[in-house]
């Protein structure tokens, strides 16, 4: 173990290229990993933030905001089944907005909800004809206390102030109270206007009661909502299922490429010392020792090689101008992969066990040329 | 007889290698008993099995058949890892080619047969000055095995096999590598190091003039013993 230790400072070289492979291949893991984060999370930010347990749509919506509609009368058969401790009222409209102070083609999207329950991190409704504006606008140039015109109407909606992760499939969420949140949809989208007290979805919030038996009991109630805990409408949401298996197999592909890369060059590194490897067991060395040794030295390098890509992750976030690619960096996601890359290494080294095994010290004696 | 026990005692010891369909027989019925302190020149041409005989002898490979003891330690049934810690333990090895770690200096490669085994740190630091002290090698003890001449590294080599204070050293030729004036201060270094560690030595060569510094000599001839 020592020996493996002082190999690596001593002969920092033999070792570099195989760390610059796997840095390479940590940065590319971290940065997919970041982007799947950025777009997931660009997508279900309204729906995540729901502070509630269940969100109860029409049955014929196929759980989306836009297809679904929530009359008074139903709203008040939700109310009364039991275990339902709270009722908010929810609905969304999906506009391109001008800000001022921008190009007239260069619209902010924007997703205006409507709501009645504060999401988390969310403050309650403001002044009619007023929203709070996620963070993620201010790329766009928003600033609080503008006015911008929203969607072919160019309605008003003036900025109150700003939330965080709000956002509705890749749109800047802005959070208004449920009647301006209908008047801009009826001038905006005519066709899908809603009258007084209709909302698009219900959010509830449950008590005293499991929030899957309270969903199958406010179906039974309505015969005409599907009702989903708060996470099963995220997964709903258009494109988060592909995204997220496309991305786990393009980060799996690639932690297969860490694993053939150490095992590899592992591989090699065994062949090269077979001879040492051979003197080593003569002079009483256990097998189990050398083979330690070699998983010692893959499980620094790949420490390394994750630690200098979580860095360069990090610097690119910052260089990549805000708004551009939907990259999210969060520490949890530097070390999944990061201990990804290190089981990777160890199952890498495993490949080479049998060679450290079948070293036979008889080879070091009379090894004369 | 008594006060100079037998360090090695090998009894009837065969070593048959099969390669394809054909037996080779290495080693016939050799039995040899090498006692403290004393230093044997095992003569022989090549082919003729002393490589196998040291590597029997100290642990290294198994016989076919007969009987090895070496320190009052019986390792004919010995399992590999307890084989293991007898090499650990009793026997010191140098090889034909020298065989340093390269990137350790002269000091540490004297020092990593305590880390593979006992694990002594500051005695094991200790007797590892003493024997670069021995053998002319305290001003060298930094550097690496590439910084060495021949013979510096056939030395270090040599500290090598005596730092676990062995019951028995094996030499493979051990001055193969070296022209004879080199040859000739090694062979000088051992003998000094194994008459004063008192522990039993087998010299292995083709140089007859090497036997001039052991007690006696033993030829080999197509696996069998007999004495010179
Ligand atoms: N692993 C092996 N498999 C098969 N035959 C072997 C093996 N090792 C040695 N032999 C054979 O056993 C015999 C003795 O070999 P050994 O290496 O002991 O000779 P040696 O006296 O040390 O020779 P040299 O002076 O050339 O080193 C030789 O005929 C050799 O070919
Ligand atoms: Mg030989």
């Amino acid at each position: 173990m020592r020996l493996a230790l002082r190999e690596l400072v001593r002969r920092p070289a033999r070792f570099v290229t195989a760390t610059l492979i796997l840095t390479v291949i940590a940065i590319l893991l971290m940065f997919l990993g970041g982007l799947l984060d950025g777009l997931i999370r660009s997508t279900t930010g309204a729906v995540r933030a729901q502070d509630a347990d269940l969100i109860v749509y029409s049955d014929t919506s196929q759980a989306s905001f836009l297809r679904s509609r929530i009359d008074p009368a139903t709203r008040a058969v939700v109310e009364e089944v039991p275990g339902v401790f709270e009722v908010g009222g929810i609905g969304v409209v999906q506009l391109g907005a001008r800000v001022p102070g921008n190009g007239p083609r260069d619209l902010a999207n924007v997703a205006l909800f409507g709501y009645e329950l504060t999401p988390d991190g969310v403050p309650d409704p403001p002044a009619p004809g007023t929203a709070w504006a996620d963070e993620v606008l201010r790329d766009d140039g928003v600033e609080e206390g503008q006015t911008i015109a929203l969607g072919p109407a160019r309605s008003p909606i003036t900025v109150a102030g700003f939330v965080e992760d709000t956002s509705y499939l890749g749109q800047g969420g802005l959070w208004a109270e449920p009647a301006t949140w209908r008047a801009v949809l009826a001038r905006n989208r005519p066709d899908a206007r809603l009258g007084p007290g209709v909302f698009q979805a219900l959010v509830v919030r449950v008590e005293g009661a499991s929030p899957g038996e309270v969903a199958g009991a406010i179906d039974a109630a309505t015969g005409s909502t599907e009702t989903l805990t708060v996470d099963a409408a995220i997964s709903e949401l258009p494109g988060v299922e592909e995204q997220q298996s496309t991305f786990n197999q393009i980060i799996g592909v690639t932690v297969v490429v860490a694993l053939v890369v150490i095992a590899l060059f592992f591989a090699l590194l065994t062949v090269e010392r077979t001879a040492l490897y051979g003197v080593l067991k003569a002079l009483g060395a256990r097998s189990r020792t050398l083979f330690l040794g070699l998983v010692v030295q893959a499980v620094i390098l790949t420490a390394i090689a994750s630690a200098v890509g979580a860095g360069m992750v990090l610097v690119i976030d910052r260089l990549i101008p805000p708004g551009s690619i939907p990259l999210y960096v969060a520490p949890s996601r530097l070390v999944l992969s990061a201990v990804l890359l290190v089981l990777a290494a160890i199952v890498g080294c495993a490949f080479s066990l049998r060679r450290v095994l079948r070293v036979d010290p008889a080879s070091a004696l009379g090894s004369s040329s | 007889m008594n006060d100079r026990p037998i360090a090695l005692d090998m009894r009837d010891v065969r070593k048959v290698y099969r390669v394809g369909d054909s037996d080779i027989v290495a080693l016939d019925h050799a039995t040899l008993s090498v006692e403290r302190s004393e230093m044997v020149a095992l003569v022989g041409p090549s082919g003729s099995g002393k490589t196998t005989l040291c590597s029997i002898a100290g642990g290294i490979l198994s016989p076919t058949e007969g009987r090895i003891v070496v320190g009052g330690e019986d390792i004919t049934g010995h399992s590999e890892s307890q084989l293991t810690s007898f090499r650990q333990r009793k026997v010191g090895f140098v090889f034909q080619s020298v065989n340093l770690v390269p990137f350790l200096t002269a000091r540490e490669n004297l020092l990593v047969v305590d880390e593979l085994g006992r694990r002594t740190g500051a005695a094991a630091r200790e007797r590892a000055d003493e024997l670069l002290d021995d053998l002319g090698l305290t001003d060298r003890s930094k550097n690496l095995p590439s910084q060495l001449s021949g013979g510096q590294r056939q030395r270090v080599a040599i500290g090598r096999a005596l730092m676990n204070d062995p019951e028995l050293v094996l030499f493979d030729e051990p001055t193969s590598a070296l022209d004879t004036e080199l040859g000739a201060q090694v062979m000088e270094l051992i003998r000094s190091e194994v008459t004063s560690s008192n522990t039993a030595a087998i010299v292995v060569t083709h140089d007859e003039r090497i036997t001039d510094y052991c007690d006696r000599s033993v030829n080999i001839v197509d696996g069998k013993l007999q004495a010179a």
